[in-house]
């Protein structure tokens, strides 16, 4: 394999250079062998009859308005997403006053540009031109964090793999347990960039929880544990916001396949009765 | 098998029809009347499966290819737009990459059975040799399929495999240069590959078309492979028979399909792809599609590129020759124990190279892909050549029919 990655390389001397400058930034996707595993959540969504926990969606949602939105867009959003079914289902009329608040860059009859306020039908706005602009500000380029639920996992090892695809056993919620335990990861008081589980262990994003640092409105405990899980939540929505569609869908299509193949077995019993 | 067919139409107008262009004849003779052999089991059904998820995957592709754009700052994007904003567009979408995986299970179950049942040996070579072309294809549509999300393992998967043919000796350079359209993989890679990733499920057709052709020609081989000798007596028609034994396999089939699309879309994946492509930043392991891996591990069990690229692609053209390598009289594993013990071990050699081109390539791991590599050639270069002249196989049944029939009294359904 590294044979192999060596000789693609070879073609890309200039990769190789600019590989070699960041090498800090190459941030695997997989956490594999990086420390310890994360614990398994217990999660609303998860499973065949999974669905969103309303509450903890619109309270990750505050979570990321508050804390993580300093930094990290979710540009593959629009605000009227939020209204929508499946998801923190908040009302028409929170959304577009919530949209209201942003400005959005626009132009106006003229061709002239101009800021606007946002509108439900509005993306979330990116936070920088570019990536190269954003990491002139932070240090690294804050990624967008819209997908991120999906785009991070890590290995359990055979045979545990199998089995994560196995009906009634399935577990397919390692990327949003990730994020959860990467939230809480930051374990040393004195390096707020240690993480023990990000590959590496030193990451750009220092701890950005703390305790009582965003406000519940319904009683929900105020605690980085609480606020880590929300978030989570409310970014797994953001990356499969048609989480429960998908699966509401399925057990549709499963009833009717298991009445079809009933019958389909007997009709073909039926017809080679006489046959063997 | 299929003689000059004795289909005459029911209507005045149909057989005004039937005399200028005679297709419900080639439909008659081809799904009506077709003898199939009486014992088939239902690894013989994986071929209706197989044509029904290269239709699936061509209605899923072509409306997923009417909101999909082509172009590197978009194709991450649009993809995502298929997943929120087009109606239906997740299930499209998770239908189609989870397609492409059934289709490959499917696919190597078939050619397993191929393998195990000898259905490859004569008269069946063309068909078989067809089904390997087909099995390329297959396997170059789904590459190119991987990469248009442009995700980072579609950019640096397609990176990886497109830099293989830089192993060529003197032009192996200029090809890799004309195969991506400039000097890396970028956006004339990825509107070729979109082009031929939509002109390719075709030729598909075409191939397929011949391999069917090819089998309505021997007819079905069968778990005794002895030829049918008296098709009143060992085979059934194809209509009802096989047409509902088809239809209940495919729809077992389809329940399985379901689970991977409802409730487990992204686990065939890889979570890498849901990060958009960046060609500054490599992923820390570069793996390609499961149905790719044991290939994989063949390509780096070889300690030289140009060695593994040739072993690669080696242990794909050697099924082409397998009719001739295999000098067995004998068809079915059933009455060859010895060659059974050893086709199993090379079922799990596959799986065991599969586990191993997912692993990173270091240590025992490469240790034992090259043992197992060493066991694929040596099945096919040594085993099959040399056990069909020393192998003592079981008596063969006389007859399809006396494999399957109650003694004495068989109740016989005489195929049209």
């Amino acid at each position: 394999m590294s044979e192999l990655k060596d000789m693609t390389m070879k073609s890309f001397k200039s990769i190789c250079l600019a590989l070699a400058l960041a090498g800090a930034s190459i941030t695997p996707a997989l956490a594999a062998g990086a420390g310890p595993s994360p614990e398994r959540q217990s999660w609303t969504f998860a499973g065949p009859f999974g669905q969103f926990d309303r509450g903890q969606v619109q309270r990750g949602f505050k979570v990321y308005r508050e804390v993580c939105a300093a930094c990290h867009s979710i540009n593959l959003m629009s605000f009227r997403n939020l209204a929508e079914p499946g998801g923190p289902e908040f009302s028409q009329a929170q959304v577009k006053a919530l949209a209201a608040e942003y400005k959005i860059k626009d132009f106006d009859d003229k061709g002239e540009p101009v800021e606007r306020d946002g509108r439900p039908a509005d993306r979330f706005p990116k936070l920088f031109a570019n990536a190269d602009a954003a990491a002139a500000t932070h240090g690294a380029a804050p990624p967008d964090l819209s997908v991120m639920a999906k785009a991070r996992s890590y290995s359990r090892g055979f045979p545990m793999f199998v089995f994560d695809a196995f009906p009634g056993i399935a577990y397919q919620e390692h990327g949003v347990d990730y994020l959860v335990a990467l939230l809480n990861g930051y374990t040393k008081a004195d390096d707020p960039n240690w993480n023990a589980y990000y590959p590496g262990n030193m990451i750009k994003m220092a701890n950005p929880l703390s305790d009582g640092q965003v406000e519940y409105g319904d009683g929900a405990p105020q605690t980085v544990v609480q606020y880590a899980r929300d978030v989570s939540a409310f970014l797994m929505w953001t990356a499969e916001p048609k989480l429960e569609a998908r699966k509401r869908t399925g057990l549709n299509v499963m009833l009717f396949l298991f009445v079809f193949v009933g019958l389909l077995y007997f009709t073909k019993k039926r017809i080679w009765a006489d046959a063997h | 098998m299929s003689g000059p067919s004795t289909f005459v139409p029911q209507s005045a107008l149909g057989r005004w029809f039937e005399s200028r262009l005679p297709i419900g004849g080639l439909v008659h003779s081809s799904f009506i009347a077709y003898p199939t052999p009486r014992n088939l089991n239902y690894f013989w059904t994986f071929g209706a499966i197989l044509s029904f998820m290269l239709v699936a995957q061509i209605i899923t592709g072509i409306v997923l290819a009417m909101h999909y754009t082509p172009h590197v700052d978009h194709a991450f994007q649009s993809v995502e737009h298929i997943m929120r904003d087009v109606n239906w567009g997740w299930f499209m979408r998770y239908s189609h990459a989870n397609g492409a995986s059934m289709f490959f299970i499917a696919v190597y179950i078939h050619m397993f059975r191929g393998l195990y049942y000898g259905s490859y040996k004569a008269p069946r070579e063309v068909l078989w040799i067809l089904g390997v072309v087909i099995f390329l294809v297959m396997m170059a549509t789904a590459f190119m399929g991987y990469v248009l999300p442009w995700g980072q393992m579609s950019f640096w998967g397609a990176t990886v495999i497109t830099n293989l043919f830089s192993a060529i000796p003197l032009v192996g350079d200029a090809i890799t240069t004309w195969l991506w359209g400039g000097y890396s993989v970028d956006n004339p890679t990825l509107n070729r590959f979109f082009a031929l990733h939509y002109l390719m499920p075709f030729m598909l057709i075409g191939v397929v078309i011949l391999h069917v052709w090819a089998l309505h020609v021997s007819g079905q081989n069968n778990p005794t492979g002895v030829e049918v000798k008296n098709v009143q007596r060992d085979t059934l028609p194809f209509t009802p028979f096989a047409t509902v034994k088809d239809s209940f396999a495919l729809v077992m089939f389809l329940i399985f399909f379901s689970w991977w699309i409802f409730y487990v879309p992204n686990y065939l994946g890889h979570a890498d792809n849901y990060i958009e492509a960046n060609p500054l930043v490599t992923p820390a392991h570069i793996v390609p599609e499961w149905y790719f891996l044991p290939f994989y591990a063949i390509l780096r069990a070889i300690p030289s590129k140009l060695g593994g690229v040739i072993a690669m692609f080696g242990s794909i053209a050697i099924l082409a020759f397998l009719p001739w390598l295999d000098t067995s009289k004998v068809r079915s594993a059933n009455y060859r124990p010895v060659y059974r013990v050893f086709f199993i071990v090379f079922v799990l050699t596959c799986i065991g190279l599969g586990y191993l081109g997912a692993m990173p390539a270091e240590g025992g791991y490469v240790l034992a892909s090259r043992l197992l590599t060493l066991y694929y050639f040596g099945f096919f270069l040594v085993i099959l050549p040399l056990l069909g002249l020393y192998e003592t196989t079981k008596p063969l049944p006389a007859t399809i029919a006396d494999s399957v029939l109650p003694q004495g009294g068989a109740k016989l359904q005489p195929a049209e």
